[in-house]
Parts: C-alpha cells; sequence; structure tokens
C-alpha cells in the first residue's frame, strides 16, 4: 500500500492497472520539482548572466568561474551538498526544496550561457543603428535588443526545461517521493521492478514526447524577427 | 578526524569514477556512430531500430534506465529464461554508454548531413564506392564538427557516473557517502568530492580538446 492506495498482484495487468495512480501521485511530485527547480534556474541563471556581462573584471571572472564550477559538478553531489550543509548554517529545508534548488543551481549555469547567446546573436548593427538614432542604452536594451533575443532563448530554455524534467528522479535520494523513486519502492516491497519501472519510462517518454513538441512548436511560431514588448 | 585522511578512501573512488568515464565515453562514442549513421540509413529496418534507440534513451531520465537495466532486466531475463544478472559494474557502463550515445548520435547525425551535398556528388562523379566515401570523404569532414560537442557530452557523462553510486557502485559519490555517514563531517567530505570532480572535468576538457586539435585536421583545405 502506498499512497493509501492498495497494490493487487493476483495479475501483472491487474498490478499495472493498480499501480497506475500511485505512479501519478509520483509524476505529479516530478512535475511540481520540475517547474519550481526551472523558475530558480531562470532567476539564478539571469543573476549569473548579469554578473558575467559585469562593466569589472573582479566580478566577471569569479562569475565565469563559478559558473563552470557549477556546471562541471554532479547535480547528484551538489544535492548531498545542499541537503547535509544547509541545515549546518541553521538552514533547514525540506526535501522537495532543497532539491528543486539543487535542481536549480545546476540549470542556472546552462541558463546562462542561453541569456547570453541569445543576447550576442542579436545583429551588431541593431545595436549601432539604435546608437545612431541616439537611443540611450537602457532603451536600446529594452525596445531593440531584448525583443530579437527573445524568440532565440525560449526554445533553448524550453530544453532545458525538459532536462530538468528528466534529472528530478536524483531527487528521490533525499527521499522528494518522485515518480522513479515511487517505483522504486513499489519494486522494493513486491519484488516486481519490471513493471513499475517499464512504466516510469513509458511515462517519461510521453512527456518528453509531448514537451518536445511544445518546443518546436514554440521554435516554429515565435516571430523570428522579434517580440514586440509593448 | 582531518580532512586528508579521507583523501585514501576518496582517490580509490576517483579511480573508480576515472574508469566508468573512460569505458562508458567510448563505448557510448561506438553507439553514437553506429546509430547516428544508422538513422541516415536507407534500411528501414536500420533506421527504425536507430530512431528508436535514440528517441527511448535521449526520451527517458538516465536514473530510469540505470535502475531499470539493474532491476528489472533480471526479471525479464527470468521470465524468458535468461540469465541477465549484470554486475553494478556492467549494468553502470552500459546504462552509462546508451544514454549518452543516443545523445552523441543526434550529434553524428547532425554533423554528417552538414557536409555539403556537392561532396558526395563529387565522390559519386569519381565512381567512390560508397563504404569509401564514407571513410574518405564524409567522416574526415564529419568528425571535427561533431568534436565540440562530444566534449560537452563526455564532461556530462563524467558527472553521471555520480549516479551509479546509487547502485552501490564504488565510485567517488559512492565513497563520499560512506565518510559522510561515518563523520557525519559533510561540509568538508562534499566540497571535497565537488573539486576532485571539476579537476577531473577540467582534465577531461582539456583531452577532449587535444582530441579536438588533433581531428581538425582532416578538415577540408580551403573551407
Amino acid at each position: 500500500m502506498f499512497f493509501g492506495i492498495e497494490w493487487d498482484t493476483s495479475s501483472q495487468w491487474a498490478f499495472a492497472v493498480s499501480i497506475f495512480p500511485i505512479l501519478l501521485h509520483g509524476l505529479v511530485v516530478t512535475l511540481q520539482a520540475t517547474v519550481v527547480g526551472f523558475f530558480i534556474a531562470l532567476i539564478l541563471g539571469l543573476v549569473l548572466a548579469a554578473l558575467k556581462s559585469a562593466p569589472t573584471r573582479f566580478i566577471r571572472w569569479p562569475a565565469k568561474l563559478i559558473t563552470e564550477f557549477i556546471r562541471d559538478t554532479p547535480l547528484l553531489i551538489q544535492l548531498f551538498f545542499l541537503f547535509y550543509v544547509l541545515p549546518e548554517f541553521g538552514l533547514t529545508l525540506p526535501a522537495f526544496l532543497t532539491g528543486a534548488l539543487a535542481l536549480g543551481v545546476q540549470y542556472s549555469a546552462y541558463t546562462s550561457e542561453v541569456y547570453r547567446a541569445g543576447l550576442e546573436a542579436v545583429a551588431k548593427g541593431q545595436r549601432e543603428a539604435a546608437r545612431a538614432l541616439n537611443l540611450a542604452s537602457s532603451r536600446t536594451f529594452t525596445h531593440i535588443i531584448l525583443p530579437q533575443a527573445i524568440p532565440r532563448i525560449i526554445p533553448a530554455l524550453g530544453n532545458y526545461l525538459v532536462s530538468i524534467m528528466k534529472d528530478v528522479p536524483v531527487l528521490s535520494v533525499v527521499t522528494v517521493l518522485e515518480m522513479l523513486g515511487v517505483a522504486k519502492i513499489i519494486g522494493d516491497r513486491t519484488g516486481g521492478y519490471l513493471i513499475p519501472l517499464s512504466m516510469v519510462g513509458g511515462l517519461y517518454l510521453v512527456m518528453t514526447i509531448i514537451a518536445s513538441f511544445g518546443v518546436r512548436y514554440l521554435d516554429t511560431h515565435l516571430p523570428k524577427r522579434g517580440l514586440s514588448l509593448k | 578526524m582531518e580532512w586528508t585522511s579521507y583523501l585514501a578512501p576518496l582517490s580509490q573512488g576517483a579511480w573508480v569514477t576515472v574508469q566508468l568515464t573512460v569505458y562508458s565515453t567510448i563505448l557510448g562514442g561506438i553507439f553514437a556512430f553506429l546509430f547516428g549513421l544508422g538513422k541516415l540509413s536507407h534500411n528501414p529496418l536500420l533506421k527504425g531500430i536507430s530512431v528508436a534507440y535514440i528517441e527511448i534513451f535521449r526520451g527517458t531520465s538516465l536514473l530510469v534506465q540505470l535502475f531499470w537495466i539493474y532491476f528489472a532486466l533480471p526479471i525479464m531475463g527470468q521470465a524468458i529464461g535468461l540469465d541477465l544478472r549484470f554486475p553494478p559494474v556492467v549494468a553502470g557502463v552500459v546504462a552509462l554508454a546508451l544514454n549518452i550515445g543516443a545523445y552523441g548520435a543526434e550529434v553524428v547525425r547532425g554533423a554528417v548531413q552538414a557536409v555539403p551535398k556537392e561532396q558526395y556528388e563529387a565522390a559519386t562523379a569519381l565512381n567512390f564506392t560508397s563504404r569509401k566515401r564514407l571513410w574518405r570523404i564524409t567522416l574526415p569532414q564529419a568528425i571535427p564538427e561533431m568534436m565540440p560537442t562530444f566534449g560537452n557530452l563526455a564532461v556530462q557523462n563524467l558527472k553521471d557516473t555520480a549516479l551509479v553510486s546509487l547502485i552501490s557502485l564504488g565510485d567517488m559519490a559512492f565513497r563520499a557517502e560512506q565518510i559522510r555517514n561515518f563523520t557525519q563531517d559533510s561540509v568538508t567530505v562534499y566540497t571535497l568530492v565537488l573539486f576532485m570532480y571539476f579537476g577531473m572535468a577540467l582534465v577531461l576538457t582539456a583531452c577532449m580538446k587535444l582530441l579536438e586539435r588533433y581531428v581538425g585536421r582532416w578538415r577540408a583545405v580551403g573551407r
């Protein structure tokens, strides 16, 4: 029994049907962790990107080093680090939030690069034209650069959203009951790993296929010439 | 306990991590070429298998794949009368290689498709056999284009090896967890391990850069 739902081991088919609602409970947690982690990654990535384009190299270089460090170290270790170290500094978060934070930290290194690449991809002539027209640099950014960068940034961020979703199972090691963790526990208790784990694989496949259609839709339907912010 | 006393068990784990990374990256590279070229094949069976492989392993989580191979495959083997129980090392290397190979296959496909069409036409006009065209014309031009992404994938693979500690393989992450259980000194242990992974990633990146420079010589002159 799990989440108050009994499983039925009378036949393999009945077993699969009976554990499906249990896995869906896990699926909801997976999606929640994905969304929360993604938002943390969006914000932290923005901070890192801003620091990496700071006017002085005393900020720029450490920011680049931190990004590189985050990107080159495993999510699992970062997760353990946050899970065991934060409480020692008096910050005790629930496992779910620690997990989402770890996802956010790991992927902030990637999102910061997405922002940077998106902004740099805007043609140099645009900046020069804005300058020639005597636009203030803040106006150039919000009205010229950003509207043209956003259509490039959003699909790339969408790909990382999918990657985050695929990394959520790592959170099961700190007792977050996401889908794979749930399937593993069902397997531990019944001895039947094959059906729950295969179902998780299948559900993942369905989710990533839907998500990749979404990303492709965004990629083709966002106006390539820029998105008006007005 | 001094932090230096952690170094001996951690370096034992580090050696396992290095071996896992090397074996699974090489095996993954082989999968990448096999299935990346398979996806471009005109044979519908080869193409179908390659597309299915790439979609399944890119579309699901590595940890799901790892658990499936380690926990679920033996049960399936039992049902069909085969012994598919693998030791953790084999399950780990195979899962990592299959996963990274699927990502690599898309890179191979992209790079091969990016070789200009005139190159194929010229090779055909010069009466090259299709095997010779692949080995002498396509791959020497495609491989240098793959290398930067392969470098990223190799680092990705190094990071992913940490997950095999969850099927009780004694890699660096596993040793770290053991030491933490024993000493409760989580700050030191995990800081140390983070820096060790970072160091390994830097070395791996440097190696991939060297390889990139080596195969860069295959690039067509004048392009």
